[in-house]
């Protein structure tokens, strides 16, 4: 039975049309995932859905009935929904205050309420967080209380715009973990915008492609990946993403000819048109070729070189160009910049197929 | 003078009066209205509304900014024996002050109030309106987020109220022992030319509202640690 549905939705803000007839069907305790570039009305329908906005046309049903938007209405399906903002905002008090809100205006006080926010916090991993002031936090840290507001009262359907965008790696796997564990264990449906492609194709069960306020495509991520990827590549977090031919080498093993005179080892047996990722956090980086186990070394020279903080991001070409990603000592200490040769390593198993 | 100890601590205690009664009026008048035109719930629904809005948020930046002497002279003009408030006697008495630097002190506070409610009040009113609270319930989550910049309000209108000399010369008339207060007692030591004094009432009014910022900006710090 679907859970929430959206029937010819349109919505205009002054005279521009932000959504262009969306139909979506979610289903119960299924993970859908909102795939489109900034400006692609994501945001919008998500508002839409958490009934802060409201359509200019076309229908949102809950439970096969359409949403009233009387206040007690709203009020009442709002209670029932769970929503995390791309931009978190937290109330300038505690960590405890802060996810025990929901649970206060519903008038839930007391030691079953704080028992619930305790076991909330364990679920991001913020335990013992519990009497330090939200706003003092950290990115990843906020936004995982944001996510413990919005999971303290168990919601039926939890609503998430982007919500790893910007954050570090350690924030990023907590937040994915808590998403599908609600989802498997409280079986949550859940909705979600992501940038990262690789998040929607660890979460979700299906996908849309938003473009430019218009559904181009309800699917599986593999069958939204078959779209011309020209509009993929415009927004979608793509790099170290190859498409390329597979041969079997032996039994577990393939080579995957990806152009540029590259023909990277993978650990599956695949044949014919395949795409591959290598995560830049698996890319080992040399000034000279190492002895390993790992059965892919390529000499490149580096392209450019961005400043993460902790860590730094290097493209480097190596016939085809692939990012690295390495900490900010070692990339120090190995005295890298750009147009420096480099040795890129990474195991077999480090290429996936999407 | 006969006790000039006790002249001045009635100066400073006068001061305190005139300035910490208008803040207060000011800010039970100025928070409610400055958290109404912050809250803007109506904007953008209605065009007549709209230009409402517009109007009143320019009327009170305006008024933010008018000059002391002004406000004195108008409140003078109302307070005056053939003025309209004529009857009521209240002219050179420290209520007229009081009313002077209310009417200062009330743009001011509306303006900070509307500014640092406006500044939080989307996000935070949606944060709490998507947790599961009624429209009232979110209201407050906004007031209270706002909560440093009502103080921030207070501060300012205070500071300008203690500061002000033109409007309450105007409308005090500087009485000795009856609506002097350090400001305007320094105009008249000055030409007198007891610069002694002068400079002594001026260290009185810098410490006076050094002391009080620091016990406003600890709170203000506390409020943010919470």
């Amino acid at each position: 039975m679907p859970l929430i549905e959206t029937q010819r939705l349109c919505k205009e803000y002054s005279g521009k049309q932000v959504l262009k007839d969306i139909n979506l069907r979610v289903q119960n305790e299924e993970i859908f995932v909102l795939i489109g570039p900034n400006g692609a009305g994501k945001t919008t329908l998500l508002r839409i859905l958490d009934l802060l906005d409201e359509p200019s046309s076309g229908t949102v049903l809950f439970n096969n009935t359409p949403v009233n938007y009387s206040a007690n209405a709203k009020l009442a399906l709002r209670r029932r929904v769970g929503m995390v903002f791309q931009q978190t905002v937290l109330f300038n008090t505690n960590v405890f205050n802060n996810v025990a809100y929901p649970l206060k205006v519903r008038g839930k006080n007391g030691n079953a309420a704080e028992r619930k926010v305790k076991e909330t916090l364990k679920m991001v991993q913020l335990d013992g967080f519990e009497s330090k002031n939200a706003l003092k936090l950290s990115g990843g840290e906020a936004q995982r209380v944001a996510l413990a507001q919005a999971l303290v009262t168990e919601p039926e359907l939890l609503l998430l715009d982007e919500p790893t965008a910007n954050l570090d790696p350690k924030a990023v796997s907590i937040i994915e973990e808590a998403l599908s564990r609600v989802n498997r264990e409280r079986q949550t449906t859940i909705i979600m915008s992501t940038h990262n492609m690789f998040q929607a194709q660890t979460l979700a069960h299906r996908a849309a492609l938003l473009l430019d306020g218009r559904i181009e495509k309800i699917g599986t991520i593999r069958e939204i990946f078959e779209v011309p990827s020209k509009h993929l590549a415009s927004f979608a977090r793509l790099e170290n993403v190859f498409s390329g031919v597979s041969s079997i080498v032996e039994e577990g093993t393939s080579l995957v000819d990806i152009g540029g005179e590259l023909k990277l080892e993978a650990a599956f047996t695949k044949l014919g048109k395949v795409m591959v990722y290598v995560s830049p956090e698996d890319i080992i980086l040399s000034k000279n070729p190492i002895v390993s186990s790992a059965r892919n070394t390529f000499k490149g020279r580096v392209v450019e070189v961005a400043d993460l903080g902790p860590t730094v991001r290097l493209k480097v070409n190596a016939g085809r160009v692939f990012v690295a990603q390495i900490t900010k000592r070692s990339f120090k200490e190995m005295q890298l910049n750009v147009d420096s040769e480099a040795f890129l390593t990474f195991k077999a198993s480090s290429v996936q197929a999407v | 003078m006969e006790n000039p100890l006790l002249e001045v601590l009635h100066i400073t205690l006068l001061s305190l009066r005139v300035s910490g009664t208008a803040v207060l009026i000011g800010a039970l008048i100025g928070v409610p209205i400055g958290t109404f035109l912050g809250l803007r719930q109506f904007r953008g629904k209605q065009s007549l509304m709209r230009f409402v809005d517009i109007t009143l948020r320019s009327i009170v930046n305006t008024f933010m900014g008018l000059p002391p002497v002004v406000v004195g002279l108008v409140v003078y003009l109302f307070l005056t024996a053939s003025g309209p408030l004529g009857p009521l006697g209240l002219l050179y008495t420290p209520t007229a002050m009081i009313i002077t630097q209310l009417m200062m002190v009330i743009p001011i506070i509306i303006g900070v109030t509307m500014s640092a409610v406006g500044s939080v009040e989307q996000a935070v009113r949606e944060k709490a309106l998507s947790l599961g609270a009624t429209d009232t319930q979110a209201a407050w989550a906004v007031l209270r987020e706002a909560r440093m910049g009502l103080l921030t309000a207070i501060i300012v209108s205070f500071g300008a109220a203690i500061s002000e000399v033109g409007g309450i010369m105007i409308t005090g008339g500087n009485i000795r022992w009856v609506t002097r207060t350090l400001t305007t007692a320094i105009v008249v030591e000055v030409e007198l030319g007891n610069f002694a004094l002068a400079i002594t009432l001026g260290i009185v009014l810098l410490v006076m509202a050094f002391t009080i910022n620091i016990a406003l900006t600890i709170i203000q710090l506390r409020g943010a640690k919470r």
